[in-house]
């Protein structure tokens, strides 16, 4: 019956995190923002289900099966947040009016509508200056 | 009332209705890696569904498949990203 609780008290935790992250993809004004709650409340309201399971089972090898999932979300959620950033970055989506802070600002170099990958960045310095 | 009552009536409603406001944002998003970044978070959602069925259904050995769902997902994000950066001409 306590197990039972604790099972229901973690679930609801996980529940209200997950809850939150889909109500924060739909509200935040900006990908970057939307990216922010994919990869933090998601991440830990998944993992608190998963634990949940874990706790319900009670067994050696659910237990390093859940640990598994919970270790590679974890690990893949940052990656792909950072890759999926990046390439909207490129591809040149506008940020949210009120962002106070842009690191990235005049490090890729704008060609027409697409911002293009720094890989020979100082070459277009060079062509940029000699031409001005 | 009991625990998988409780998983019945409370958790699985509440995860559809995350998984319903993501959707939302899947058709509407105005760019494509906001609609990349609702596919990441179907996914994720989606194991946490897969999860609380192994509960009720006393069957742990679902998590596998949540494994799986989880290593997809991130193949599917980091495919789109670079077919992202790839494409040169539309914006959208």
């Amino acid at each position: 019956m306590i197990v039972d609780t604790i099972i229901g008290v973690i679930a609801t935790l996980g529940t209200l995190f997950v809850l939150l992250a889909g109500v924060g993809i739909l509200r935040m004004p900006d990908t970057y923002l939307r990216m922010a709650v994919t990869t933090k409340a998601a991440t830990l309201g998944i993992g608190l289900i998963l634990v949940s399971a874990a706790i319900y089972f009670n067994d050696l090898s659910t237990t390093t099966r859940v640990l598994a999932v919970i270790i590679f979300i974890l690990l893949t959620a940052p990656v792909g947040a950072h890759l999926i950033g990046k390439a909207s970055y490129i591809k040149g989506n506008k940020l949210w009016e009120k962002t106070t802070m842009d690191d990235l600002a005049g490090k890729y170099r704008k060609t027409g509508k697409n911002i293009s990958l720094p890989r020979n960045m100082d070459k277009h310095k060079e062509k940029d200056q000699e031409k001005s | 009332m009991t625990l998988d009552n409780y998983l019945y009536y409370v958790i699985l409603p509440a995860l559809s209705i995350a998984i319903l406001l993501v959707f939302y944002r899947f058709f509407k998003g105005p760019t494509i890696s906001d609609r990349v970044v609702a596919v990441d978070l179907l996914v994720t959602i989606g194991i946490g569904v897969i999860a609380v069925y192994s509960i009720l259904s006393h069957q742990p050995t679902f998590l596998d498949i949540a494994l799986i769902l989880a290593l997809i997902g991130f193949l599917a994000t980091v495919a789109y990203s670079f077919y992202i950066q790839k494409r040169k001409n539309r914006n959208e």
